[in-house]
């Protein structure tokens, strides 16, 4: 498989975001996937190209389907891996992220898939180390691979991204999801539409060129695809929102909201779910819901970004 | 042996006698002296360490400057900065504080007292002017806590930190949150006349916040700290000092509607006045985009928006605002070189203040060159009430000696101060303080 197709050619080293990326470098990553998507069918589901690199899980803030999806998708591509999850308390007492990262380079490390609770530091790492870094989502700023894995998944289901009508729901403000998805599905033609309380949308998202409601059943019939985003409990402590239940009532999404949706509406979330907060269990596991296949589709793009940006270290 | 202790009393009587007898020509400079209204080459003689003349009328000197071509003002001022001792010595100490200073052109300064301790009472006001005497360089003036142990809880002891030198008094880095603590503040004052300096920052609302509240912090997904947040406690102060006719400074002043309710008061003659920095007259939080997190821009209050930058460069201009300051926030590189939610918040100033206000501010025509050293010179001098800040026969004769045509470029790794967090590091400017002199010494260079 070749990064090259019609004089195309991949240059990014490192992912740190979506926001650094043009519309043709994105769909190049969703058809790099669909390649990929390929090798998890079949019956050995690897493939060499990674053979002889060395890929870091740097996990200093907690995640299962993240860090795992990149171990697997690192596997199928024969790379090693390893696992590092420092405990944020650990780091602050002692080694500091910059000593700890050019550690793990002196190692031999190829690629350094971070994940952190600072906005930034993907980008602090890119500074100070040699190897390829790939952004795991840093705070509330970027999570690249979720939002190319659900720009993939709606491509799928939809066909095509312009003219699409996204809904991202909940927590705007604290959510790395939604920048990736807002930055990315914008710059395929999309339109997405931030719902929620006032408290947790951010005034400047509308010069994102995102449409802002308070109001989910108003905008409900218009919109093909509804991300729901996490609620973070506590966030209510914070004064966000003043219970559960009326978040739950006011932006949950449930069946009976959802009659009145198109008929082909996706129900997508990047996990994990607090069922009967942000989503009711029969809508998760619905018709409507994607859910699933988004994990799916996961592995298949984190293997074409490990992919994409060893070509960018090879050159 | 009698030739041993003649020999040591001519040592120690050398220095004095040089001291004594010295005098020093500082000729054919433009001299500009904005509390006397001067702006015109001529010269100036110096004799025991006092301005002895200003004329065209040429004394015989121990010492001759010759200052064709360049600018002789009255040693510049810097009234906010933190030197970091007692506590931090590792990022700075009075005296590479005082050296950083004579090489950026300042002949004093006013310490800010967040050390640890805080100089919260008498003995350690005077302990800053004990060391500023061993480093012997620039002046330095202590700046008294407000409340004791600058926990915003009780008021300290105002009149022993008078006595001990304190020139004004300052919670800096944290605000009075309490409003009666600083409605007391401000009237106990009254009683030296002496500026209650506020760090103005509603705490409830800054929160967590690391970086200005607005579009930049919503892409990067940065916790806000909004302008109201300055905002309120600025009206609260002013309305405060109304009440108790005591005389309020605000420190490092960043919004727009922060400068409106300061000239409103300053139209209602309400006893107050105000500070602005080189970084929030010429930076915005579009810095901490561009460089990718780069803590260096990591300051509070933080970097503001362009509207600001340009409200903040008018007040300067039309004199809402009053003074200059570096704010000089000395941090270790291991401090600043972290994720930037953990970051300490603060940069230097001190030695690149003068290049890039000459550069940005003077040579763009945003303000005057005689207004920088309004700023940088009386004004400060009048908020604290020191004796500096002018070249008026028998004041010390502290001056400072400006090449408007030096070009260079500012490369921290060649400052003074022992630390290396200034945000304008790499950036060319025109302009610098080439001699520096204190009591009529030349210490620069």
């Amino acid at each position: 498989m070749k990064s090259e197709k019609k004089g195309f050619v991949w240059g990014h080293k490192h992912l740190l975001g979506l926001e650094y990326l043009t519309a043709q470098e994105i769909t190049h990553i969703l058809d790099t996937g669909e390649s990929f998507k390929e090798v998890s069918r079949r019956n050995i589901k690897k493939v060499p190209t990674l053979r002889g690199k060395v890929v870091v899980n740097m996990f200093v803030e907690p995640s299962t389907r993240t860090r795992m999806s990149f171990s697997l998708a690192a596997k199928r591509l024969s790379a090693d891996i390893v696992d590092f999850s420092p405990s944020l308390s650990s780091l602050s007492k002692g080694e500091t992220v910059k000593d700890t990262a050019r550690n793990i380079e002196a190692m031999g490390v190829d690629i350094v898939i971070i994940r952190h609770t600072a906005p930034g530091t993907a980008h602090m790492l890119s500074r100070i180390i040699n190897a390829s870094v790939i952004n795991a989502g840093d705070g509330a700023h970027e999570h690249p691979s979720q939002g190319l894995l659900d720009i993939f998944t709606i491509r799928q289901k939809k066909g095509e991204i312009k003219g699409l009508k996204v809904a991202v729901v909940g927590d705007i403000l604290h959510s790395r999801v939604a920048r990736s998805n807002i930055w990315g599905l914008t710059k395929l033609g999309a339109e997405v539409i931030a719902v929620g309380p006032p408290t947790l949308i951010p005034e400047h998202i509308r010069d994102l060129g995102v449409r802002v409601s308070y109001d989910l059943d108003a905008v409900i019939p218009e919109i093909d695809v509804i991300n729901i985003l996490r609620i973070q409990l506590e966030r209510q402590r914070s004064k966000f929102f003043p219970t559960v239940r009326e978040y739950a009532r006011l932006f949950g999404i449930n069946s009976e909201r959802l009659k009145r949706a198109k008929e082909d509406v996706l129900i997508m979330h990047p996990g994990p779910i607090n069922r009967g907060v942000e989503i009711t269990p029969d809508v998760a596991d619905g018709k409507h819901s994607v859910i699933l296949e988004q994990v799916a589709n996961g592995l298949a793009i984190r293997m074409a970004i490990l992919y994409l940006v060893k070509t960018a270290i090879s050159e | 042996m009698a030739w041993q202790l003649e020999w040591q009393f001519c040592i120690w009587l050398k220095p004095l006698l040089a001291n004594n007898m010295t005098t020093l020509l500082i000729k054919n400079g433009r001299v500009i002296d904005p509390a006397n209204k001067i702006d015109k080459v001529t010269n100036i003689f110096i004799q025991d360490g006092k301005i002895k003349s200003v004329g065209s009328q040429i004394s015989k000197a121990d010492r001759t400057l010759d200052t064709k071509g360049l600018i002789v003002t009255p040693g510049l001022i810097d009234m906010h900065v933190h030197l970091r001792e007692p506590g931090k010595e590792d990022e700075e100490t009075i005296t590479s504080g005082v050296s950083a200073a004579i090489n950026g052109g300042f002949t004093s300064v006013a310490c800010m007292p967040n050390t640890d301790p805080a100089i919260d009472n008498e003995a350690l006001a005077e302990f800053v002017y004990l060391q500023a005497k061993r480093a012997g360089k620039s002046n330095v003036f202590a700046i008294g806590a407000v409340t004791k142990g600058r926990k915003g809880e009780e008021i300290s002891e105002m009149g022993q930190l008078y006595r001990g030198g304190a020139v004004g008094f300052s919670d800096d880095g944290e605000s009075i949150k309490n409003s009666e603590v600083m409605r007391r503040a401000l009237e106990y004052s009254r009683m030296f006349n002496k500026p209650i300096i506020n760090h103005c920052e509603d705490t409830d609302l800054v929160r967590d916040g690391v970086m200005n509240e607005g579009y930049i912090s919503t892409v990067l997904g940065l916790s806000g700290i909004p302008a109201v947040a300055e905002e309120i406690m600025v009206y609260r102060d002013i309305t405060l000092a109304k009440l108790t006719q005591g005389r309020l400074h605000i420190a490092h002043i960043t919004t727009k509607k922060s400068v409106e309710l300061v000239r409103r008061a300053k139209e209602e003659s309400i006893n107050v006045t105000a500070e602005v920095t080189p970084h929030h007259l010429i930076l915005t939080d579009d810095y901490i985009r561009t460089s990718n997190f780069d803590t260096n821009y990591k300051v509070n209050p933080p970097l503001r928006t362009k509207t600001d930058v340009q409200a903040l460069r008018e007040a300067l201009k039309d004199g809402a605002i009053d003074a200059i300051v570096s704010d000089h926030a000395p941090h270790s590189e291991e401090e600043k070189d972290v994720e930037f939610n953990i970051a300490p918040f603060g940069m230097i100033g001190m030695e690149s203040l003068l290049g890039v206000i000459l550069t940005e501010l003077v040579l763009k025509k945003v303000i005057t060159l005689n207004r920088m050293i309004e700023a940088l010179t009386v004004k400060p001098a009048q908020i604290l009430g020191i004796p500096k800040g002018t070249l008026s026969v028998g004041a010390d004769a502290d001056i400072t000696v400006i090449d408007l045509n030096k070009n260079w470029e500012i490369d921290p790794s060649t400052f003074k101060s022992k630390s290396r967090n200034c945000p304008f590091a790499g950036w060319k400017v025109k302009g610098k303080a080439v001699h520096t002199i204190v009591k009529g010494q030349v210490i620069l260079p």
